[in-house]
């Protein structure tokens, strides 16, 4: 080798890693196919259970309230958003803390991270490969429950509007780009679960801890927005928000909640990665 | 007039929540009931209660002020139909901090006040407030704009607004007012268009009366506090004729409404008696600045008293703002705080002169967006134009389509269509769920083609219909509405749940009459329709008794009033929606920025050093590497280790477990950074991801696989990692080096521990690095396998690359390495070439039999070829310089040194048994 070469031929920092051989590497994880599973199954085990449950007797529920339960079994969009509802509290949080939350700490913990690193994938390249697999494969977790519930909804109780809980409802072609709003706000509202799970994950060699960390977080969360003496603090809880997609199957799409939720939670997610990225960069790996 | 009227009994929905807001100004309260919010009060505001005797009557006054001694403007507060003074408490001593001296009263009839309901009587009721002026005039705080005329504000709700206009009408010393939810017409407002608001009208007169609302004989009471409820007295000062349908109401005024309610039409003695107390009756003398408020939600007193108002008062030069707020008499004021503020900054404006005051756009309009799913309350949003337009403004046009129809008026009047209820129900259309019913056969209607674009509809519509009456006076009582109908044809909006009631007299040959729809700010989305229905009856209305049948056609378009210049205020979202992820972004800028790649030594803080032309053919270089563990800070994992390594070599890394080998190959590959000191590989410094290190392959303290994946895609997906050419990976030569055969193709995690090193080293190997390091390669091999390793290792640096071993076992370096380094407890003890260290012939261990004297070494060093010679435990150690063994053996012979052996020496090998225990 000649005194001007620094780098063996070929290699360049900025191609180390490419986000399809991460999301190879992740994707055939047993893991990663049973969440898919779970989430692809739920909603035909939820149409089961309206067909034993024998549909929707207990019109109007608790204070002559109608909820989405109530119009699930009204169309394929409604059992789509009845499914969202039903999940979007903590189901779909566990594949977002365990796709961020694994996705360091386990190639800590099979000792793989040394030899990326050293091949070497600079740091902050492998963790935004990582980032962006991990939130990727997170968003297709939360894509694959409302359309595999869509498909299987339009063929147990056909395409039609969405029926609103709050009365009215949504043509069938203007309630998909709707859900797909809620999706999105379900994603946003999730990446600051994502930012802790990430952070915790560079900051643990296991796994479970950074994925239960998350989580464990995420309900600490929950809890305190319950505690209402807290007042407008609780504006500035990310839990506070989590059901502000409901606005999204208004008549009047309303976007105040939405966008509050979102400010939140990016606000929250910002400052985790950032400080994973400037954690994992001064990092000892001694796995 | 108050609201909080009794609802009638409806499907209950938020009531709670979406009445709280008018339940303050709603309370049918007794005396005394008003202790709980005595305690816990800013004790700033100094508050006196009296009884005020006024002509015919003792009125129940507080008087707030807070602060200092200084001159202050003075506001007067009126309450609700049904209140008293204590409604308004809580506005009082937020204006009474707010550096006015406020007053507030219980009106004749209401609270602890005496006298009789004179619906604002000129000669009662509006005296009453002159009265009052008069009294603050002598306040020693209260500023004076002369003798005798105080700088004094009225504001108030329904009642209490009314009476706020006629002060103004009425007295010139008051300087100006905020009336909120109230009429300018009483007439117009229970008799519109000649039809006699009897549910309203109704719940009116009853409230005025000693038992009529008695809080257990109402539904739907829930809202106001219980304690005031439940335990209310009868007001104190009830006359004895309480028992009367008419209480404490006036006689003439008791009389009207009997002869009204039974005739169900008012005369044109009802309208003068009416008309005489209202607002309008002053409308040229009303010539303060006039802050407007009015509800959307209103079927008592209607957007279009606001626009009357609105428009006198700005006739007669003074400055006016409207605002259409959420709510009204149908749903509660839901914005009382923003509507309190508003005030507040209008009399800020316009009593305290403070230029700087925000008075708010000339026209305010809250429009409903949707539920927050929070806490489940409709969100609002202020839209405001920089004029009021009025109630036509820029009409467009929209064709109904419908021949003539004829229905029926039922006799009785019944069934009645249903729109709205008094206080309850307008909330309910504004997300949606309007509760509205028209009984077949008894309406006509008209629907518009779906329409092209959203239409908000600012203002009041207006159509022209052509009516025919069977009746036999040849009139007709409509109800006309107008319905945002869904493009599925169903699902039908009636906004606000507001109707237009008209008369229409001699219509036995048909007649033209002007339908003006109810006011209202309602957005009809594209591809929805537009339909007007013209019915026959309507709960809240009296209509003829006997039955009828009508025939309606319509001539022309119906003009819906557009404002354009009304904008919504872009989304009413706090600044910490925008603030929080700016300053969130700009602290993760933060922690990035100052974030160092590892931590670098004191000399080349703040960057990378400059690669050294120099050391580019040196495949290593280390010097002065410094290392400590955190939270092992007194032990040194490596200390001020220098070595180097030339191309070609296979440098043996030796020492025992724990000697630092590994920590150095660590920070060797830029996993942890070191304290101090430098490693250059082929001339470039090492940091963590250091380019350079692609020249590297390395295989560290055990294989590092994922376990799901096979042993082949194991090793593809690195190569694929490190964003290299596939076919410089050389994948075939390392699969063989790994000799796994067909366990290639079964996931690692099947894999025996010594597959896994050999897969791990043939990972090492990918793309033929240039500077190969293996730590502790051997273990877990079995000794052909060890031996072919040792054959590898050999003939990788015969191609001018560089291998590094490290072990803790002598023999192993020894049979493979050219040089050695030995390492103990993070410090270098000896570095150099495998003979030089291990003494490769040159140096002979002599035993001697007997003990080593300083004669025998002084021969032996005096011979020929031989060098330095030194005394050892049992024998001599002799360095050859030019001697041979055979020789020095013969030569000792010949001077009888007594030779039991005679042994290459290892002066290494004492030391270094020592180090490593037995494990040799």
């Amino acid at each position: 080798m000649s005194a001007v070469t620094e780098v063996a031929p070929g290699y360049r920092a900025s191609r180390t890693l490419p986000l399809r051989v991460e999301a190879l590497r992740q994707w055939r994880r047993r893991r990663t196919l049973v969440m898919g599973g779970v989430l692809a199954a739920l909603p035909f085990v939820m149409i089961i259970a309206f067909a034993v449950g024998g549909g929707q007797d207990g019109r109007g529920g608790r204070d002559g309230r109608i909820t989405l339960i109530d119009t699930a079994t009204a169309s394929g969009a409604n059992f789509a958003a009845t499914c969202l509802f039903v999940s979007a509290g903590f189901l779909l949080v566990v594949p977002v803390a365990l796709f961020c939350g694994d996705t360091v700490a386990s190639e800590a913990s099979w000792s793989s991270l040394r030899y990326l690193l050293a091949s070497p994938v600079p740091r902050t390249r492998l963790l935004w490969s990582k980032l962006v697999v991990a939130l990727g494969f997170s968003l297709a977790a939360m894509v694959l429950l409302p359309l595999v519930a869509l498909a299987a909804g339009t063929v147990a109780y056909g395409w039609g509007p969405l029926k609103l809980p709050t009365g009215g409802s949504l043509a069938a072609g203007e309630s998909v780009p709707r859900l797909a709003l809620v999706v999105a706000f379900v994603f946003v509202s999730q990446l600051v679960t994502a930012g802790l799970a990430f952070w915790l994950s560079t900051r643990t060699d296991a796994p479970l801890g950074a994925v239960g960390g998350a989580v464990g977080l995420t309900i600490v969360g929950n809890v305190l927005d319950a505690v209402t003496a807290l007042g407008s603090w609780r504006e500035f809880l990310p839990a506070h928000w989590q059901f502000a997609w409901a606005d999204a199957l208004q008549p009047h799409l309303e976007w105040g909640g939405m966008v509050k939720g979102a400010a939140v939670s990016v606000s929250y997610a910002l400052v985790l990665f950032a400080l994973a990225f400037r954690g994992f960069a001064r990092k000892d790996i001694v796995s | 007039m108050k609201p909080r009227l009794p609802k009638l009994r409806l499907p209950r929905r938020r009531h709670t929540r979406l009445l709280a807001g008018a339940a303050a100004l709603a309370v049918v309260a007794g005396a005394g009931t008003w202790t709980a919010a005595a305690s816990g009060e800013v004790p700033a505001v100094h508050r006196q209660d009296r009884m005020v005797e006024m002509p015919g009557a003792a009125i129940d006054t507080s008087y707030f002020t807070a602060g200092g001694a200084g001159k202050r403007p003075a506001v007067l507060l009126g309450h609700g139909f049904g209140g008293s003074k204590d409604d308004v408490r809580a506005q009082a001593e937020r204006l009474a901090r707010d550096g006015y001296a406020v007053l507030t009263w219980s009106a004749r009839g209401f609270g602890r006040s005496g006298g009789q309901i004179g619906l604002n009587d000129p000669a009662y009721e509006v005296k009453d407030v002159s009265r009052l002026v008069d009294w603050l005039a002598r306040q020693p705080e209260v500023r004076l704009d002369a003798d005798g005329d105080p700088r004094v504000g009225v504001a108030g709700a329904s009642y209490g607004g009314a009476i706020s206009l006629l002060a103004a009408g009425y007295d010139q010393r008051v300087d100006a007012i905020a009336p909120q939810i109230t009429y300018w017409n009483l007439a117009d407002s229970l008799f519109p268009q000649g039809v006699f608001k009897k549910l309203w009208a109704g719940l009116f007169f009853t409230t005025g009366s000693a038992d009529g609302m008695r809080p257990g004989g109402v539904p739907g009471t829930d809202t106001a506090p219980a304690s005031g409820r439940a335990t209310a007295p009868a007001p104190g000062p009830a006359p004895a004729g309480g028992a009367t349908a008419c209480g404490r109401f006036q006689p003439e005024l008791c009389a009207m409404y009997e002869r009204v309610a039974v005739a169900g039409k008012p005369d044109a003695e009802a309208r003068a008696l009416l008309e005489g107390r209202s607002p309008s009756a002053v409308a040229d003398r009303i010539k303060v600045p006039t802050l407007i408020v009015q509800g959307q939600e209103d079927s008592l007193f209607p957007l279009d008293q606001a626009d009357a108002m609105a428009k006198a008062v700005a006739a007669n030069g003074a400055p006016v703002s409207v605002d259409w707020a959420a709510g009204g008499h149908d749903g509660g004021l839901r914005e009382s705080a923003r509507v309190e503020d508003r005030v507040a900054g209008w009399f800020d404006r316009y009593l305290k002169d403070e230029q700087g005051a925000d008075t708010g756009p000339a026209f305010r309009v809250s429009r409903s967006g949707g539920i927050d799913s929070t806490d489940g309350a409709v969100q609002l949003r202020g839209a405001s134009g920089e004029r009021y337009p009025g109630l036509a403004s820029a009409p467009r046009r929209f064709a109904l389509s419908g021949r003539e129809q004829s229905f029926a008026n039922p006799a009785g009047g019944a069934p009645p269509a249903l729109s709205s209820l008094p206080g309850i129900g307008g909330q309910l259309a504004a997300v949606g769920a309007g509760l509205s019913l028209d009984f077949p056969g008894q309406n006509a209607r008209f629907e518009s083609e779906p329409l092209a674009e959203e239409v908000r509809v600012t203002g009041a519509p207006t159509v022209t219909l052509n009516v025919r009456s069977t009746a036999a006076d040849g009139s007709a009582v409509l109800f006309g509405k107008l319905y945002d109908v869904g493009p599925d044809g169903r699902q039908a909006v009636l906004p606000s749940q507001l109707v237009a009631p008209v008369r229409v007299e001699n219509a036995q040959q048909g007649a033209a009459v002007e339908l003006r729809l109810p006011a209202v700010d309602h957005a009809v989305a594209a591809g929805h329709r537009l339909r007007l229905v013209v019915a026959a009856t309507d709960l809240g209305y009296a209509s003829p008794a006997a039955p009828a049948t009508y025939t309606v056609a319509v001539r022309g378009a119906l003009a819906v009033p557009v404002a354009d210049g009304v904008r919504t205020a872009s989304a009413g979202l706090p600044a910490w929606v925008w603030g929080l992820p700016l300053g969130a972004a700009l602290l993760a800028a933060a922690l990035l920025g100052i974030r160092r790649t590892g931590r670098e030594s004191a000399g080349t803080r703040g960057g990378v050093p400059q690669p050294e032309p120099a050391l580019a053919d040196v495949p290593l270089e280390i010097t002065g590497l410094t290392k400590r563990y955190r939270g092992v800070q007194d032990r040194y994992a490596v200390q001020d280790l220098s070595f180097r390594v030339e191309k070609g070599q296979v440098l043996g890394l030796l020492g025992p477990n724990g000697a630092g080998k590994t920590t150095t190959l660590r920070m060797l590959m830029g996993l942890i950074s070191p304290d101090a000191g430098e490693i250059r590989v082929f001339g470039h410094a090492v940091r963590a991801g250091t380019p350079v290190l692609s020249r590297v392959g390395a295989f560290v303290e055990g294989a590092g696989f994922l376990p799901h994946l096979t042993g082949r895609a194991n090793l593809e997906l690195y190569w694929q990692a490190t964003g290299r050419p596939a076919e410089d990976a050389h994948m075939p030569e390392a699969l063989e080096i790994a000799g796994l055969g067909d366990a290639l193709e079964r996931a690692v995690r099947t894999y025996s521990q010594g597959m896994r090193q050999r897969l791990a080293i043939a990972q090492a190997m990918l793309g033929m690095p240039d500077l190969l390091i293996l730590d502790e390669p051997t273990n877990g091999l079995d000794p052909p396998q060890i031996r072919e390793m040792r054959d590898v290792m050999i003939r990788y640096a015969a191609g001018g690359r560089t291998v590094i071993v490290s072990s803790h076992l002598l023999s192993e370096v020894e049979q493979t390495c050219t040089h050695l380094v030995v390492m103990d407890r993070g410090r270098l003890v000896r570095a150099g070439e495998v003979a030089e260290i291990t003494g490769g012939g040159d140096t002979l261990l002599v035993t001697l039999a007997g003990p080593v004297d300083e004669g025998t070494v002084a021969k032996v060093a005096a011979l020929e070829g031989v060098g330095a010679v030194t005394a050892a435990d049992d024998g001599l150690l002799v360095r050859l310089e030019g001697a041979t063994a055979t020789g020095l053996i013969a030569e000792l012979v010949r001077l009888e040194v007594p030779v039991s052996a005679v042994g290459p020496h290892r002066r290494l090998e004492d030391a270094f048994l020592t180090l490593i225990g037995g494990a040799a």
